[in-house]
């Protein structure tokens, strides 16, 4: 548990935090640039001080009262925006800074195993001018993770990166994620990373918090989603459970029934993430036959809200999970839909993430 | 053809320029480190008084040293009080009168190096657990060594080349106060051309090889990080 309460004023910004965040899993702090997210980061690590804050990180006081733990005592790891390397230290010297001082070895993450995950062997030598974006930011984060952090802090790290260097870096996160249990906390702006990254999601406004919640919940919240316009999705969280071999399918099991994707390599029992535009979810109020839509699950209509003159994003449970469809206002009429209608949700295209 | 007070004047020249680049260093790196970080409005203060031996003529400096120095200044009056007699024309005052003539050499090149490595570094370092004084000597004494270099070796060429301030307060004493730069002068005022010869051009080819070093190791450390 991650607990943060303060008050910042600075001329005419006001930030007002009271939250807790679970302790485990990728916590995201998304919100327009300017709304106080990469502040309070910040504050939670000790990098600015502000009088009669409150941080706690489970149920240790890092700062209360006359306590104020100092960024170095603290148990975390950070990344900054820009990777902050040492213009003195070769790759190697810089990790081991981290590595040298953090303490507890034993039960950090092994040295092989950071340099493996982030494919830092080839960079070990290189002197951190002559490093690209994405490679000078998978070493911050390599040094983040050396430290043995127990909580592990990260500010928009993919931001100051090209396409390819943050598609790259994001799949490593992903990988990260999987293989350690650090909890995160993830500043970012970006819709994608925070689909396919987060678990817990806070969602700011300029200087406070509008919503807080459990990803899949939040995302698919009709006000909010219906800001995202024609780019609305749902995040559905599946397990692999099979594949059909004659047909070259890939079945994935979630509460609402099972779907059926072209085949992926991945190995049965693999949690996965789904991503489902509400725009690529059609509603129909018998079951279709006839059509060349494979996957169809029977729902349940929980509300409606306008996104345009014509469209409007209709939200359904799938077996207790919330699933965004778009549609137009004259089929919602047509259709009779309002919450409570029990319906069918023909999905054409599901992501992978 | 060099005599052995001429001999002597550079060892005093060179031991004054020594003492006075260490001492200057090491009230130097806090002082700068300070007016590289505070956001005090004391600052401008002592900013302004620091630069005053840029422009001031050295003999004002010197003039009021030996006021402060002499046997009825406060200085003077302190030490003879601790039993050291007064401290003008001995080479214990232009020590002091040396470090307060070469003071802005020493600090600016270092204050503008620690204030050029902002705080980014610091935090990254801090968050590595590395504690305050951890920091400063693995981080910011490492990137502020070009700096620390340009100021030591300032330091000591000017303090070398410095003649208002030591004529008013070390007097002309062979082999105590008497430093290179008024052995010239007096080489010159007694018509020894040869001799003056010697040591100006010794100094200044001295000089030039000192600054050229560093300028060139500034240029490959600017090289390996940009």
């Amino acid at each position: 548990m991650i607990e943060s309460t303060f008050t910042l004023q600075r001329s005419d910004f006001r930030l007002e935090v009271d939250e807790a965040f679970p302790g485990r899993g990728v916590t995201a702090l998304f919100g327009p640039s300017g709304c106080g997210k990469t502040t309070w980061l910040r504050v939670i690590a000790g990098l600015e001080r502000i009088r009669d804050a409150v941080i706690r990180f489970d149920g240790n006081s890092w700062q209360d009262g006359r306590t104020f733990l100092p960024v170095h005592r603290r148990p975390i790891g950070y990344v900054f925006q820009d990777a902050a390397l040492f213009p003195h230290m070769n790759v190697e010297a810089y990790l081991r800074y981290g590595w040298r001082r953090n303490g507890r070895r034993d039960d950090g993450i092994p040295w092989e195993e950071v340099i493996g995950l982030l494919e830092l062997e080839p960079l070990l030598h290189r002197r951190p001018a002559s490093l690209s974006g994405g490679e000078a930011q998978r070493v911050a984060i390599g040094r983040a993770l050396l430290s043995a952090p127990r909580l592990l802090l990260m500010d928009e790290p993919l931001s100051a990166l090209d396409a390819a260097a943050r598609k790259h870096i994001l799949s490593l996160l992903e990988r990260l994620k999987c293989e350690l249990s650090i909890p995160v906390i993830y500043v970012s702006h970006s819709r994608d990373e925070v689909a396919r990254l987060t678990d817990h999601l806070v969602l700011m406004g300029r200087g406070h918090v509008r919503a807080s919640g459990p990803l899949a919940e939040l995302w698919t919240r009709l006000d909010i989603a219906a800001e995202h316009g024609g780019a609305a999705s749902s995040v559905v969280e599946a397990r692999v459970a099979g594949h059909d071999e004659a047909w070259n399918l890939t079945l994935l099991d979630f509460p609402g029934g099972r779907f059926m994707v072209a085949r992926e390599a991945l190995p049965t029992g693999a949690d996965v993430r789904l991503r489902i535009m509400a725009r690529d979810v059609s509603i129909t109020l018998e079951r279709q036959t006839g059509t060349s839509i494979l996957n169809i699950f029977p729902a349940t209509v929980t509300g409606l809200a306008p996104t345009g003159p014509a469209q409007m994003l209709v939200r359904l449970d799938v077996g207790g999970v919330p699933l965004l469809s778009g549609v137009t206002r004259r089929s919602a009429h047509a259709l009779g839909l309002k919450p409570g209608r029990k319906v069918h949700a023909q999905v054409k295209a599901v992501a992978l993430l | 053809m060099i005599s052995s007070a001429d001999i002597s004047a550079l060892k005093v020249t060179l031991l004054l320029a020594g003492t006075t680049t260490i001492i200057l260093l090491l009230a130097g790196i806090p002082l700068a480190w300070w007016l590289a970080r505070t956001r005090c409005r004391l600052r401008l203060m002592l900013e302004a008084v620091i630069a005053l031996p840029l422009v001031l003529p050295p003999t004002v400096l010197g003039f009021y040293l030996l006021l402060m120095l002499g046997p009825d200044g406060p200085l003077g009056r302190f030490s003879e009080m601790l039993g050291f007699g007064s401290l003008a024309f001995t080479f214990t005052g232009l020590v002091i009168g040396s470090c307060i003539y070469s003071l802005p050499f020493a600090v600016q090149p270092m204050r503008d190096a620690f204030a050029a490595m902002g705080d980014r570094p610091l935090e990254a370092a801090a968050t590595l657990r590395a504690g305050p004084l951890d920091r400063f000597l693995t981080v910011t004494l490492p990137l502020a060594t070009p700096g620390i270099l340009t100021a030591t070796v300032l330091t000591f060429a000017h303090t070398l080349g410095e003649f208002g301030v030591v004529l008013m307060i070390g007097g002309n004493i062979p082999g105590r106060t008497q430093v290179l730069s008024i052995a010239i002068y007096d080489h010159v005022e007694a018509l020894e051309y040869a001799n003056a010869h010697i040591l100006s051009a010794g100094l200044l080819i001295f000089s030039f090889l000192l600054l050229l070093f560093t300028y060139g190791l500034g240029h490959r450390m600017r090289m390996i990080r940009p």
